[in-house]
This record gives C-alpha cells, structure tokens and sequence, in this order.
C-alpha cells in the first residue's frame, strides 16, 4: 500500500517537474493582464511630452533583499520593459519600497512623491502586510478609494497591484477579503489592476516557476521580478491604448 | 402538544449541514481544484450562511426542548456548557496553527516573501499571542467561525426564552440589532488591528431566523414559501447572482457590470453579512425546501447517510475539517501541489469526516444516548444530533 502510494507521488511529481520546462515564462500567464481602464495622463505624457515618469510605491515585496535586489527587482524590470516598448520616449521609473506598511501608511509618502518625481503613474502595490496585520477591510478599502483620488488629483494615473501568490504562507494569511477589496476598488476608481496574485498562481500551477521553494537562491525571484516587469509593462501598453482608440501608440 | 416543535428530527437539517461541513473544508484547503464545486463560486452566499442558519435552527429545536421540559436555568446552562465546549476546540484548533506557522517559519527564507514572512511574528512573541488568541481577538486565517458561533451561543439563553413566548418581537429585535450594527458600525475588534471577521452583530441575524425557524417559524411561513411567485423571484435572484458572479472569474468580464449596478452591490460584504448574501442564502432555501420535501424518500438512501452523519456531529466534525484543510494544504506544501494530489486529499479528508462521525455515531449507540435509543439523555446537546 504504502509503495503504492510513493510510486503514484512520484509520477505526479516527476509530471509536474517535466512540465516545468517552460518556454516563454511570462507570456503563458499575459491572459490575466487585461486592461479594463484607460491610462490618459499616461498617453499624454507619451505623445506631447515624450517622457514618462512611473513611480512605484509598495511593500517589501517591490524590491529584492541584496546588493543588486533593486536592479533585479520589478520596478527596474519594468522600466527597461518600457523602454523597449515606447521607443523614443523617456522612461524613467522610481521606486519607494516600504516593508512592512499597510495601505494607508504608504498613502501617507503620496504628496511627497507627487512633488518630487512628478509621475505620470504610480504603480500603487500594497495589501499583503494588512492581510498579516488584519486591517478592517472597510478601512482599507476607504485608504485604497481616498488614495487613488489624491494621486489621480495630483496628476498622476494609478496602476493598483494586488499581493504575491505565496504557497507555502497561503494557509496562513488570508489574502481573500483584501484581493476582493482591491479588486472592486479598482473597478470602482476605473483603474487598472495588476492582478499580480493570480498571475503568479497561475505560474506555479502551470509549473512555470517553482514558488514553493524555502532557500535563500536569488534566481526564481529574480525571474519572476523580470517576468512581473514585462507583464506591467504590456498591462501599461493597453491601457494607453484604451485611452486612445483612434492612436497607434507604438 | 406544542404544535411549535417537530417530534422527530428533520433530517434535511443534517444533511445540508454536512455538506456545508464538507465544502467548508474544501474551501479551507487554498488552491485546490475541487473547491471548484462549492457554492462560494457561483453565487454570492457561501456555506458559512447554511452552517449558521441551521446551528441557529437546531440550537432552538434541541435546547427549546429542554427549555419547555426542564426549566430556564437548566437549558442555560447546558447552552453555556456548549459555547465552553466550542471554545476549547477553538484553542485547540489556535495551537494547530500556532504549530503550523512556527514549522513553515523554520526553514523558509525565500527571496520573494519576505514581506509574508512577516506573519512569522506572531511565534516571536507568545505572550501577547497566545493572550489575544485566548481573548478571541487574534483569529488566524479561517479560524473566524467558531468565535462567531461562541458569541452566538453566549447570547442565545435569553433570545431563546424570547423566542418561545414572543417569536416575532425576537425576530424583529434582531433584525434591529442588524440594521443597527451596520448603520452604527458595531463590531468586536480584533488584533493586531481591526475587527472581527466575522461580525456577531450583523451575522446573529441568520442565527436567529435559523432559531425562530426551528420553533414554528417554518410552519408560520409555510403558506408563504408555497407561492410560485416567490419561487420564480428566487430563481431569478439566483441566476442573477450566479451571473455576475462569472464575471469575477473570467478575466476581462468584471467591467461588463453595469456601473451603476456595480456601485449599488459592491462590495459584498461578508463581515457584515451583506443583504445580498442574506438574500440568496433565502433564495437557495426557497428552493430547496420546494424540493427536497422533510419526507422525502430519498433522504433515506444510503447515498445521503455519511453527510447526515457529519451533520449530526456537527462541532466535532467542522473542528476536524479546518485541522483537516492545515494538514491537506501542507501536504500539498510538502509533498506535490499537482491535481491528483488535490483531489485525493479532498476525496480522503471527507472520508476522514466521514469515519469520525461514523465512529462518533458508534459510541454514542454502545453509550445508549445515539440516536437510535428512544429516551432521551440528561446531556441533550450531545446526542441524537448536537445543537
């Protein structure tokens, strides 16, 4: 019985391994990037201005721990996606990451970064440390509603990125309520969401990449950083697409 | 003879609870391909909505009896005995997760979450922990229901009396009591910041048309749950909910909503029991009591005995489910994530429920206070179903 049971785990697992050999990492999941809001402030500073300021704020999980954790990490990934993509047009992203703060800590740094780098988007990245702190979901949702309106009244377009997809911690925090949250925020606002949680499902349920690993090794996190840049960056392309239908915007 | 109280148990009651039990352990388990089947995914209420309503409606069909037969204090104190009860499976089922994230927390050092690994803080310091946890205002991850349940049941002595000599003002005070936790915003708060998950104020509502339902309140309204008006309007509901449910799950749909309909409805609250999820929870009841008569003939097929089994024990039984999902979703961690695997946890954590209620069940018989045994036994909530 038991030898049975080890065999058919085997198989499972030797069939999940094989399957791991992935092609094109990013692209399997780019399905779950849609556009659902248009980005004007963006397309404008596109076309007249040919620049392009992003800044991200969020958590912990906008960065990498290291001496080259920022490089590799999405925010950089993404700004070396843009510029790829908007060729001729000045890309410059910054990044605020700040671990360890809930939504409306990080709402708090919102009128400092509108002055100083002057985005035409902020990519808004935050939920998973009030998960762990528990925060009323109706407060969050009024932080993530009031926030949005101050940045959109600053000038800048907002990008809401949900949480990371974590195996291994998905028994212990629950994300559901504030996906949720931000998920109709987003619809409400008429923002775009990165749904960054259920591409990254979608990546270890695929086997693109192995996220239930413990050790310290840089390389999947690395990976999964340059594919989330890519994908922002394609969720980026389309929303300033939606704000100019008649455009070509590449 | 009180025409307010049924002679015998009605055996839907154990039935749906046990299936509610089983799905609420499937959706306990995160990503798992068979938690495709619960209800949460194709309308708006969930099985948390089924769970309340009957432990509402057999809370005051067992102990309404023994309030009528052995008096105020002693029914009081059997439902105080029963919320002690809850409460120490509760803790026990505190120490699993305890148990859990100091095991996960060990070894894991990955890159990418090291903003999840902050959860790890709270095996860092036991004292304010364990504290809150026995002060029920740290509730980790799917371990909201039974302190919801405790509340409930502390609460349910004199509601109960209520109940019995002036059914409609108990019903009326609570949908007051509803109406008034979301006007005022009352809730229990919660640590380390906000308020309960599962707001007592709001979701004592169900419990207590569940508990009005259960001493003659079915009867009352019988006439009213007949109309083919009110069923057509319940399916209506339901196809509607199941609609815009879809567009949850279908990346790109969830802007097809109608803005101003998308306004009105989200979001759906769960913490306060929001009206739409109070509503298709009525709905489903609607049809089902259309169609799945109390004498059914079918109820009595081998086919429905495990999930009326693990109805009838029905504490016992959702305790082991959430131990059941931590373990299933660290077999999952540990050992493969792939869909066999999935589904051969889901498939052998129900038999696992299954056995225990079965054995329970044997226990109770060889004890003579199972349900086969006529007489009633002192300790009315353990036998012939609990409350």
């Amino acid at each position: 019985m038991k030898i049975w049971v080890w065999a058919l785990i085997g198989t499972v697992a030797h069939a999940t391994a094989a399957s791991a050999q992935g092609n094109d990492a990013c692209a399997v999941a780019s399905h779950l990037v849609v556009a659902e809001a248009a980005l004007p402030r963006v397309a404008a500073a596109i076309a007249k201005d040919r620049d392009l300021r992003v800044s991200v704020v969020g958590t912990g999980s906008s960065t990498l721990p290291g001496a080259n954790g920022a490089k590799m990490a999405y925010p950089a990934r993404l700004e070396a996606a843009l510029a790829l993509l908007f060729p001729g047009v000045a890309v410059k992203v910054t990044a605020a990451a700040m671990p360890r703060q809930t939504a409306a800590e990080i709402a708090q740094v919102f009128p400092r970064i509108l002055v100083d780098a002057k985005p035409a988007l902020v990519v808004w990245q935050t939920g998973t440390f009030d998960a762990v702190r528990g925060v009323d979901p109706d407060e969050f949702r009024t932080v993530l509603e009031e926030g949005i309106v101050a940045l959109q009244a600053g000038g800048a377009d907002v990008i809401l990125m949900n949480m990371q997809y974590s195996p291994r911690t998905e028994s212990i925090i629950a994300l559901g309520s504030y996906a949720e949250s931000m998920r109709f925020v987003a619809l409400e606002r008429e923002v775009p969401l990165f749904d960054r949680l259920a591409v990254m499902k979608y990546w270890s349920e695929t086997g693109t990449f192995d996220l239930y690993s413990e050790s310290k090794n840089l390389d999947t996190a690395a990976q999964v950083h340059d594919c989330l840049g890519r994908l922002l960056a394609d969720l980026i392309v389309a929303a300033v697409k939606l704000a100019e239908p008649t455009k070509e915007v590449r | 003879m009180p025409p307010a109280v049924a002679t015998d148990r009605d055996l839907r009651l154990d039935l749906f609870r046990g299936l509610a039990l089983w799905l609420i352990f499937l959706d306990h388990i995160p990503s798992n391909i068979v938690n495709w089947v619960t209800i949460r995914n194709y309308g708006f209420s969930d099985a948390t909505e089924i769970f309340v309503f009957i432990s509402g409606y057999t809370a005051s069909f067992v102990y309404g009896r023994a309030m009528r037969e052995r008096g105020v204090m002693v029914a009081s104190a059997r439902i105080l005995k029963r919320a002690w009860q809850v409460y120490v499976a509760h803790i026990f089922l505190f120490v699993v997760y305890l148990a859990e994230i100091a095991y996960v927390s060990a070894s894991f050092d990955n890159p990418l979450y090291r903003e999840e690994m902050n959860i790890f803080e709270f095996v860092k310091q036991p004292d304010v922990t364990l504290i809150q946890a026995l002060l029920l205002k740290f509730k980790p991850a799917n371990m909201d229901v039974l302190p919801l349940y405790i509340v409930l049941l502390v609460g349910f002595p004199p509601l109960l009396w209520l109940i019995m000599h002036r059914p409609t003002l108990a019903l009326a005070s609570s949908l007051i009591l509803y109406v008034l936790s979301w006007q005022l915003d009352w809730n229990l708060p919660a640590y380390p910041s906000g308020q309960w998950m599962f707001n007592p104020f709001a979701w004592q509502l169900l419990f207590v048309f569940g508990a009005w339902c259960g001493l003659g309140g079915t009867q009352r309204l019988a006439r009213f749950m007949r109309s083919p008006i009110l069923l057509a309007l319940a399916a209506v509901y339901l196809m509607f909910a199941f609609a815009i449910v879809m567009t949850w799950h279908v990346p790109g749909y969830a802007h097809h909503v109608p803005h101003w309909l998308a306004e009105f409805m989200y979001p759906i609250d769960k913490t306060n029991l929001d009206v739409l999820r109070f509503a298709h929870f009525l709905a489903l009841a609607v049809l089902v009591v259309r169609f799945v008569p109390r004498d059914w003939p079918l109820l009595k097929l081998p086919l429905f005995r495990p999930a009326i089994l693990c109805g009838q024990h029905s504490l016992e039984i959702f305790c082991l489910g959430v131990f059941l999902a931590f373990a299933g979703h660290f077999a999952l961690v540990q050992i493969s994530d792939s869909v066999v695997m999935q589904v051969a946890i889901s498939v052998l954590g129900i038999i696992a429920m299954i056995g225990t209620a079965w054995l329970i069940s044997w226990y109770e018989a060889v004890e003579g206070r199972g349900p086969g045994s006529r007489r009633k036994p002192p300790n009315a909530d353990l036998a012939g179903g609990e409350a």
